[in-house]
């Protein structure tokens, strides 16, 4: 049990011009949390991670685990356990000898380690398996060894580098429960890098959101979701993504499609203060709603429907200025439009508007 | 999933009898033909080596005559002389053999793997050039080399000694096996040397422990490799050795029976068979390691 922490660290990886992998990475991870680490490919997540577990140099800054400064500690003293993508189990090692291999460099008398193995076998149920070579295992079984391996060895810390990519979608969903599971039991501080953000919600208790090495936000699933800090996060958060478009302002609010959706008064100063023509208007797709002619909305011309069974996705166009955008709309599964249809969307509740800045991205309000 | 399934079983039922028509595809006689070809090559290849033997048991005034027979007053006598040492000091060359050859193994396999695993995982200053210099290395002529090594040999105090004969050895066993096993090192992930870091071994111990037992095929390919460098080799052996009967190696020891006016056939044929029984037991103790695969499974697959 530890907690963990990244003290503006940074990873410069050598080349002209440099690359910062990670840079100035400031996050502190409370002791038996879960926390998150997301983003797309390239993003620094899995560098930021192999810092902490002590595989790649820390160019600035520190890393310390449980309070202690470990910088400069080499992996094996640094009492963490370790995932990987591609599980790197021991292929001459029975499925024993892979849990238990750190407990017998560690000197652990094999009683003992013959006892710790099979608690953790029975708890991943891998009993049956144990003296297989991993090679006579399953994906999915040779992913639990992994776990295996590091739950056996009662680390302080967690570490799991996308430990579900090579699983099929429905293994992916279940071990995802697992996982989760696992850790609420054992209580074991764990950071968890992924680049899948349905993982990063459902697991996390908070998440990080990296991109090109810069920690975008880190907070609670939820908060995320409702209040991204930047344009960003608020694309990247959420399935489908949010529609994000850079509409005109007025005075009253957003123009989008001859009616103005009104905004808040406080995103409305903060964007005259700035002198903004334009703002970087987001609405997620479950946010808007179809609705009857009569009512005010956006004219959009279905392009595209795709059902999912409980809901339906319509992609149409709407007119915003000169061209048109397109947007993303949930609807019920049951009653969707058909294409080539002229529907009217509404914005189902002004809260649910985020305004960003068209530039920076950064968000208009608190 | 069960239409999958099925789907799947008759999909490969369907390529098993494409596969099976194919093979059926084949005439009788284009089959009869090329069996009988193969046979032929085999026959080729292995006649030499049987006629090695057949000459063994003759007397060295009947091994080369015009109407060649199998048997020809053939006898167990040429061994005999040859094991007896009335010939010179074979079992002397014997054990000088796999001496120098088993230290030329040991030496060049472990030197090659550490220097292979160094290559393979870490960027270090030099390492191009390194790599560069073990090819540039295997393109010279031996011959060219007999002088200086000789020389450098001299220098060290090493002339005349098998250690010197094993390091020379080395040096044309350890390039050409380091690329081997940085080949082959290449091919372990090493997200398997980071697990093992994390599970709490040293850089050295990830070698040692994990590397080393997935690399066997590898090593013993390369073992084979430096055993046979020594075990056959002439020029460096009969230049770099002292010239006393009971240091020499056997394959320079089987010049005794070459002389300048005579061969003696049969004592040579059987002192050949000899030589060439311990590389036969080498490489039957080495092929059982010669399979592939021994890294799958490992990751994902």
């Amino acid at each position: 049990m530890a907690e963990v922490a990244y003290v503006n660290a940074s990873r410069i990886f050598s080349g002209n011009p440099p690359v910062r992998a990670v840079d100035q990475l400031q996050l502190d991870v409370a002791d038996g949390e879960f926390l998150v680490l997301v983003g797309p490919s390239g993003s620094g997540k899995s560098t930021a991670l192999r810092m902490l577990a002590g595989l790649e140099d820390v160019d600035e800054g520190a890393i310390e685990i449980g309070g202690k400064d470990v910088t400069n500690v080499p992996p094996k003293g640094r009492d963490i356990a370790m995932v990987f993508q591609s599980y790197a189990l021991y292929p001459h090692m029975t499925v024993a000898e892979n849990m238990g291999f750190a407990l017998k460099l560690r000197g652990v008398a094999k009683a003992q380690i013959k006892e710790q193995v099979a608690e953790a076998a029975k708890m991943l149920d891998l009993t049956k398996y144990l003296d297989r070579k991993p090679k006579a295992l399953s994906g999915g079984q040779r992913q639990r060894v992994a776990m295996g391996r590091a739950i056996v060895r009662e680390p302080s810390v967690f570490l799991m580098d996308e430990p579900l990519s090579n699983l099929d979608a429905k293994l992916r969903v279940e071990t995802r429960a697992n996982i989760a599971a696992l850790q609420q039991r054992l209580g074991t501080t764990t950071i968890y890098v992924t680049h899948d953000q349905v993982e990063a919600m459902t697991m996390g208790h908070r998440v990080a959101v990296l991109k090109d090495g810069l920690l975008q936000q880190c907070d609670t699933p939820r908060a995320l979701y409702d209040h991204p800090a930047n344009a960003f996060v608020a694309g990247f958060i959420g399935s489908p993504a949010m529609n994000l478009k850079t509409v005109p302002l007025t005075a009253e609010g957003a123009k989008l499609d001859g009616i103005v959706v009104p905004l808040s008064r406080a995103a409305l100063d903060k964007a005259s203060g700035e002198s903004l023509g334009e703002v970087t208007f987001g609405i997620r797709p479950e946010a808007l709603a179809l609705v009857s002619s009569e009512e005010q909305g956006m004219n959009m011309t279905v392009e595209l429907v795709e059902e999912l069974g409980a809901d339906a996705l319509v992609h149409g166009a709407v007119k915003i200025g000169e061209g048109t955008e397109r947007f993303v709309v949930r609807v019920d599964g049951r009653t969707p439009p058909t294409l080539g249809q002229q529907v009217k969307v509404a914005v189902r509740d002004t809260t649910e508007i985020h305004l960003f800045h068209p530039e920076s991205g950064d968000r208009l309000e608190a | 999933m069960t239409v999958d399934a099925a789907a799947l079983r008759v999909a490969a039922q369907a390529a098993r009898t494409r596969v099976a028509g194919r093979r059926g595809r084949r005439s009788r006689l284009s089959s009869v033909g090329l069996h009988a070809a193969l046979v032929l090559a085999a026959l080729i290849a292995v006649f030499p080596v049987f006629w090695v033997l057949v000459t063994s048991f003759k007397p060295d005034s009947r091994a080369v005559e015009a109407t060649p027979k199998l048997v020809d007053h053939s006898s167990l006598d040429n061994y005999a002389d040859v094991l007896s040492g009335a010939k010179g000091d074979f079992l002397a060359w014997f054990g000088n053999s796999v001496l120098i050859a088993l230290l030329t193994t040991v030496i060049a396999v472990f030197l090659s793997a550490t220097t292979g695993y160094a290559v393979s995982r870490f960027r270090f200053p030099g390492l191009r050039p390194l790599m560069l210099s073990f090819l540039v290395m295997q393109m010279f002529p031996f011959a060219v080399l007999i002088v200086p090594l000789y020389n450098i040999l001299i220098a060290i105090g090493l002339q005349g000694t098998s250690i010197g004969l094993v390091l020379v050895y080395c040096t044309t066993a350890v390039p050409f096996c380091t690329y081997m096993l940085k080949g082959y090192f290449d091919t372990i992930p090493s997200d398997i040397d980071e697990a093992g870091r994390m599970d709490g071994l040293s850089p050295f111990g990830v070698f040692w422990r994990l590397v080393l037992p997935l690399s066997t095929p590898g090593l013993a390919v390369t073992a084979f490799y430096s055993f046979l460098t020594a075990w056959g080799e002439v020029a460096f052996a009969s230049a770099f050795l002292s010239a006393s009967d009971q240091s020499k190696t056997l394959a320079v020891g089987l010049q005794v029976f070459v002389q300048q006016n005579r061969t003696e056939w049969g004592h040579l044929a059987a002192a050949s068979i000899l030589v060439a029984i311990p590389a036969v037991l080498v490489f039957y103790l080495v092929q059982r390691f010669l399979v592939t695969g021994l890294a799958s499974g490992s990751v994902k697959g």
